[in-house]
């Protein structure tokens, strides 16, 4: 059946409305602080230890994303991909119940739009609000690098750190995709919190660990490159997993491959030498892919549940 | 679809799980009428006032308002009908013009038309002097007028109030008919929803009681009362003057005279026959005290009726 107008009608409307409660809220403030505070200790621990040990590495600069103090192992990426989640999550887990639950979904439905803007406008919203944070939050990295450092990064240097702030934005997609599908499912914000939460928790701290046993408990073979390529596929489901992947791949030049590798690789490799941009990329490729894959999967799921869904409280 | 009706619903249904909440009703609005859904919770009333809105799926029959079809054309239906959710809702932390300029932006209203509407919708509902403070500060009947406020600022031609008074105390509720009432004069139509029923017979045009999913009866208040209680009218009257219950007897519509009291009868009638009767007693060389007419209370018709109801016999 042929629905009148653009389901996009309002979507404009929506996205201002929701970006203008994300950056005055309270919420918001306190997970910016979090996180310039976070990032500035870890960027700060970077800079000594770089300065202590480094001798020669024609990608410095990079260095400030992947390296920590010893002996703490908190680098600035690790600190990232712990805090994003949190940010994301807790600005999604309310984005539905709470027009429920403030009564103001049905008055808002019964103006001019399609229920497809409201949801759009949120996710738009939210990802924008997201961006914002963490393009300010890199440049903050930038400047803070040229300033303490005194070296400028070169032009790869630059486009590495910048797609690995695409890649940041991308997961942060997943887990606000996440928490919107919860927070359309469960009335209660507390209680998508709480899943999203802890989905999170398992998906970051446990199942890395699981998928090992996982397959060794379930899989025939004992052939242990199966085994190992198994597990890391099913260890690949965890989105944490697959920014960890792509990081290394993009910020580390070096890698060459995000599997085992095979000894016919090897052959005519020079050890240690970095891998062009390109090929970097074309490693995270499969990673980066995913990601994204992630997050329309998860909102289409929340979308086709909210269309169903009974508007009255 | 008659050209004097704005709202049209023939066999309207809608089943939850293969259960019937909304079994088969058909009603209609007509221009500038105030029509009263009535009945208890659980009736189906919510239901099929999101039905009409397009809010929600209609599993059977079907509706037109303004002539479109809510299940595919909502925008045009939602453009032109204004809705007071039960127990409305705002965002607490906006005043009260910043909630009225988020709809009236996705209403799409230009930002001229918009600040000129939303003054003047304010100050229509009373609500001017607290335009900017924060809604959180309101109480339930300042929430009530506010969504009359923005049904006003859509200059709607239908507004579908959803339980409007309910929780309300005896003031607001009175501030909140009058604006009802108000709708009225500016030709709107509307349709209301309410289990309390003296205060919605005070101003619907027709009502229609819902019941477990079905109209149990339709019709204006008086009709009703004659279809439940066997009697339309009540008019009370007190004269002096020899032998005038016999005379009013004869006044057409009357069904029965009925002695209240020296110099007081108590009238049952199928029409409001206050005039014929003091014509009556006047020829009958009598003097007129007093008369008042007593339409039959909803209440009483709707408790009458349900009692029928479970006693098993069929008032209608």
């Amino acid at each position: 059946m042929q629905r009148e107008g653009s389901a996009l009608h309002g979507l404009g409307v929506v996205i201002l409305k929701e970006l203008s409660d994300h950056l005055t809220s309270v919420r918001m403030r306190v997970l910016e602080w979090l996180v310039v505070l976070f990032a500035l200790a870890a960027l700060y621990g970077a800079i000594q230890q770089i300065r202590e040990t480094t001798a020669e590495d024609p990608f410095l600069f990079l260095k400030l994303f992947t390296t920590a103090r010893e002996p703490l192992p908190f680098t600035f990426v690790s600190f990232l991909s712990i805090l994003v989640p949190l940010i994301a999550i807790g600005m999604g887990f309310d984005a539905v119940n709470g027009e429920h639950n403030r009564r103001t979904l049905s008055r808002i439905l019964s103006q001019p739009i399609y229920r497809d803007a409201l949801l759009f406008g949120k996710f738009l919203a939210g990802l924008f609000t997201l961006s914002v944070s963490l393009i300010a939050l890199w440049l903050l990295v930038i400047g803070l690098g040229l300033f303490l450092l005194g070296l400028p990064p070169n032009g790869e240097e630059l486009a590495r750190a910048f797609i690995f702030l695409l890649v940041t934005i991308a997961y942060a997609g997943v887990w606000l995709a996440l928490a919107m599908l919860f927070s359309i499912i469960f009335r209660s914000p507390a209680t998508a919190a709480l899943v999203s939460l802890g989905l999170w928790l398992f998906l970051t701290l446990i199942w890395p660990a699981l998928a090992p046993a996982i397959v060794i408990a379930f899989a025939p073979s004992s052939n242990e490159e199966t085994l190992i390529l198994a597990a890391q596929y099913l260890s690949r489901l965890s989105p944490s997993t697959l920014f960890g992947e792509v990081v290394l791949a993009i910020l580390n030049p070096t890698t060459r491959s995000l599997g085992p590798i095979y000894l016919s690789q090897l052959q005519g490799a020079v050890l240690g030498a970095p891998m062009p941009l390109g090929e970097s990329l074309i490693i995270a490729w499969p990673q980066i892919v995913g990601l994204i894959a992630g997050t329309i999967l998860l909102f289409v799921a929340g979308y086709i549940i909210f269309q169903r869904q009974e508007v009255r409280a | 679809m008659s050209a004097d009706n704005v709202i049209e619903v023939q066999g309207l249904t809608k089943r939850y799980d293969g259960v019937a909440v909304v079994k088969g009703v058909s009603f209609s609005v007509g221009r500038g009428e105030i029509f009263g859904l009535l009945g208890p919770n659980g009736a189906g009333k919510t239901t099929t006032i999101l039905m009409l809105l397009g809010l929600s799926e209609i599993s059977g029959g079907q509706a037109r308002v303004l002539g479109y079809d809510p299940v595919r054309e909502p925008l045009a239906v939602k453009r032109r009908v204004g809705y007071l959710p039960d127990q409305v809702g705002f965002y607490d932390n906006l005043s009260a013009s910043d909630n009225m300029r988020y709809t009236a932006r996705l209403m799409g209203l230009g930002r001229d038309e918009r600040e000129t509407k939303i003054a003047e919708s304010l100050d229509h509902v009373g609500l001017h002097d607290v335009a900017d403070r924060p809604v959180d500060t309101f109480s339930r009947g300042m929430r009530q007028r506010l969504g009359l406020a923005e049904i006003l600022m859509k200059d709607a031609q239908i507004a579908i109030l959803d339980e409007p008074t309910s929780g309300l105390d005896p003031q607001a509720t009175a501030e909140l008919l009058h604006i009802i009432r108000n709708l009225k004069d500016r030709s709107v139509s509307v349709l209301l929803s309410s289990h309390l029923l003296d205060r919605v017979q005070s101003i619907c045009d027709r009502v229609a009681l819902f019941n477990q999913g079905n109209i149990a009866l339709l019709g204006t208040v008086a009709e009703l009362g004659r279809q439940v209680l066997g009697i339309g009218y009540h008019v009370d009257l007190e004269a002096e003057g020899e032998g005038l219950t016999e005379k009013l007897k004869t006044v057409p519509g009357v069904r029965a005279v009925e002695a209240a009291g020296s110099n007081h009868v108590r009238i049952y009638a199928e029409r409001d026959v206050r005039a014929d009767a003091a014509a009556a007693v006047i020829a009958a060389g009598g003097r007129l005290l007093r008369l008042s007419v007593e339409t039959p209370s909803l209440d009483l018709i709707y408790s009458r009726y349900f009692e029928n109801e479970s006693g098993g016999r069929h008032a209608a």
